[in-house]
């Protein structure tokens, strides 16, 4: 059915039904809820209803000590814990002060986007899954599992790091680990290719996301979404280049923006080819700083001991679903007074409601895949 | 006993076993595990149902409604609010049922413990639970360890006994 | 824009604005946050088109802060805003402005208590309606029982 009957049939209508979806259902990607008004099949309003994970992040930083908050950090977006690590250490070292050795952006950059690439291949195996193709998810897990060998060999956990500490890392990489990372990006690209054709040009995959979801820009923008979501919407905001932290600026990428090469831009598909690309970028940017990699002791820029001045700051960083933002308010203390993290899937999944309006339920769950949505980090 | 009870089959089509293990051979082979995740673990269960790990090789599928599942999973962090939905959901199960803890989280609070006022201290508080599988997260392996520790237990039940051992089941 | 000029300008509507020695943030009255917040979203030279993030904190002794952060997309300048206030004092909300604070107003609600008038839909976000008290204010005594079900530190309660 083409998309104008959809919209089409406001003339009939039928009683309004609320649905109950979730907490416990398979494509809400862990417990969220959605209460969906509908008129027949067509949706009319969503309201999302989260908290069924909330776990108190922000109580406990006020009870922690900086240190001991990285391992919280980790457990907020599970799926990109190295992007959460370097977040945070990035505010404390903005608190802090804190210049750091060469070795350590190196190390972190690589990290980061060797975690970019693991973060969105889950992204598009469930967003896949969703729309009911079960294959491309078997072979996602897969290669991700390789970019977890890495992690692994490096410090030890699969999925929670806590590697990345303020003033520095936990470990230097191992001896081999610049090897066994070219060898892993030389697998990728191929198995990049076999994504490509499995997902990017399948006439079933297209008819289900192209067109589906528009997000406007000025609505994106207003709504706060960000991260590849908003990209896909043909904004070209990264703060890897719109303004460049660590040393991003050293390296040579392009931000990959919706271009509605199917359909409309801003669509489920743009989201989705968005996060494809960015995959792309993620593999220069490792091999021109693997190739570029100085000497150097991880530690020596590491504090002693975190006890800040008194003040706040406010940080952003990119991670795999958005903009991160932490604000910490110091009081002097070894403890700080408040942390608050501005979650990216949080503003997101706001968005939701305005978006899915006037699809069909089975759309719903196409556009809770294409926002790419990690309950840890939107209930804390 | 599994391969036993296969060689019998071989050579003369007779099995003299009791129906207690017959039961719970078949139970315990074909444990489908209810496909729900709360939190970090469950990208572990994830990661173990894929195909690494491939969780299927136990006989062990992903079912997304109670009704069909055999075991439940708690992968990760129970908060108060979710703590009711998990009990429900548990009713809805089917007899037999089973679950696994899935991580510290589920276990004990984990490294919530101390000062999340809003999450559960161990899901053994709303629901009974068979086995506890360590861990933040556990490793897929450890899951996998967890799943024939299971299937250890049931292999030991006497489902048509109602002794008094079995009585509270 | 720097930091200075955006106070120079926002002094035209607000001359009670501060800006302390060697900080970023403007801190401002209440009453003021409604007008100031039209002028920052719609004002050629600020534009501030995007709201990042809304923190509410407790300074202990019944003082409540709001912090605003925004951006501007097309001009490239940031800005935070920074509103203190007691416990009583109703803060106009901005979600009619910009979207995003829809869902960050509901969560300072939920987490400290501030009530925003003007909202579309002020109720608690995270927790759920019937959770007492704020839990990130100073003084929060977390319950020992939640709908019968425990919630102490330590197990001795149960055992």
């Amino acid at each position: 059915m083409g998309i104008d009957n959809l919209k089409d049939t406001g003339s009939i209508k039928a009683d309004e039904m609320v649905l109950n979806m979730g907490p416990q259902h398979p494509s809400t990607h862990g417990v969220l809820r959605l209460k969906i008004h509908t008129d027949g099949e067509i949706v009319s309003k969503i309201e999302p209803i989260i908290g069924y994970l909330h776990r108190c992040f922000e109580k406990h930083c006020e009870n922690l000590s900086y240190e001991q908050i990285i391992p919280f950090v980790d457990r907020c977006d599970y799926l990109a814990s190295m992007h959460m690590d370097h977040a945070y250490s990035m505010t404390v070292e903005k608190l802090l002060d804190i210049e750091l050795p060469e070795r350590v952006e190196y190390i972190r950059v690589i990290i980061s986007e060797l975690q970019r690439i693991a973060s969105h291949l889950v992204a598009i195996g469930t967003f896949g899954l969703d729309v009911g193709a079960i294959t491309p998810f078997t072979w996602t897990i897969r290669d991700r599992e390789r970019v977890l060998d890495l992690f692994e060999a490096l410090c030890g956990a699969r999925l929670l790091y806590n590697y990345i500490w303020p003033g520095g890392v936990s470990h230097d990489l191992s001896p081999k680990f610049i090897q066994r990372t070219i060898e892993f990006l030389d697998y990728f690209d191929k198995q990049y290719d076999e994504y490509n054709e499995l997902l990017t040009g399948n006439p079933i995959f297209v008819e289900r996301t192209a067109d589906v979801g528009v997000i406007p820009a000025d609505v994106a923008v207003n709504q706060g979404v960000t991260g590849p979501s908003l990209r896909g919407s043909g904004v070209a905001y990264d703060l890897r280049k719109t303004e460049p932290y660590s040393i991003y600026e050293k390296f040579e990428f392009d931000v990959p923006v919706g271009e509605g090469k199917m359909g409309t831009v801003g669509d489920c598909w743009d989201r989705y080819s968005v996060r494809m690309l960015e995959m792309r970028e993620s593999i220069k940017i490792i091999r021109q700083a693997m190739s570029s990699i100085p000497d150097g002791d991880v530690h020596s820029a590491m504090p002693k001991r975190i006890r800040p001045k008194k003040g706040s700051v406010y940080s952003r960083y990119e991670s795999a679903r958005g903009d991160v933002g932490f604000y910490i308010i110091s009081d002097g203390k070894n403890i700080p007074l408040r942390v608050k993290m501005r979650s990216p899937a949080f503003c997101n999944l706001s968005a939701l409601s305005e978006i899915s309006e006037g699809w069909m339920i089975s759309d719903v769950i196409t556009i809770l895949g294409s926002l790419d949505i990690v309950l840890g980090e939107i209930d804390r | 006993m599994d391969y036993s009870l296969l060689d019998k089959f071989n050579s003369d089509n007779i099995v003299v076993a009791k129906v207690d293990t017959l039961i719970n051979w078949s139970r315990a082979n074909s444990l489908w595990y209810f496909q729900f995740g709360l939190a970090c673990c469950a990208i572990e269960m994830m990661a173990a149902a894929a195909p690494r790990h491939d969780l299927e090789r136990f006989g062990s599928m992903p079912r997304a409604s109670p009704r069909q599942s055999d075991v439940m999973i708690v992968a990760g962090t129970v908060t108060l609010k979710m703590a009711e939905r998990v009990k429900r959901l548990y009713e809805q199960m089917s007899d037999p049922k089973y679950v696994i803890s899935m991580g510290s989280c589920s276990n004990s609070g984990g490294p919530y413990w101390q000062h999340g006022y809003h999450v559960l201290k161990g899901v053994d508080l709303v629901i009974p639970v068979d086995v506890y599988v360590p861990g933040c997260p556990p490793r897929p392996e450890a899951l996998l360890q967890g799943l024939l520790e299971l299937q250890r237990k049931i292999k030991s039940e006497t489902p048509l006994r109602k002794d008094k051992e079995n009585a509270d089941k | 824009m720097q930091i200075n000029d955006i106070f120079k300008h926002l002094q035209k509507i607000d001359p009670g604005i501060v800006l302390e020695e060697d900080t970023a943030y403007l801190y401002i009255d209440p009453s003021k946050w409604e007008e100031i917040s039209k002028e920052l979203a719609s004002n050629k030279d600020l534009f501030f088109d995007y709201l990042m993030c809304i923190t509410s904190y407790d300074l202990g002794s019944g003082k409540l802060g709001l912090a605003y952060n925004l951006y501007s997309n097309t001009i490239k300048h940031s800005v935070e805003i920074k509103i203190e206030f007691d416990q009583i004092v109703e803060i106009p909300s901005v979600a009619s402005i910009w979207k995003t604070a829809d869902w960050h107003e509901r969560e300072a609600y939920d987490m400290m208590g501030v009530i925003f008038t003007g909202h579309p839909d002020m109720k608690r976000i995270l927790l759920s309606d019937d959770w007492e008290g704020y839990p990130l204010r100073k003084d929060y005594k977390e319950p020992d029982y939640y709908r019968g079900v425990p919630v102490p530190k330590d197990k001795t309660a149960w055992e």
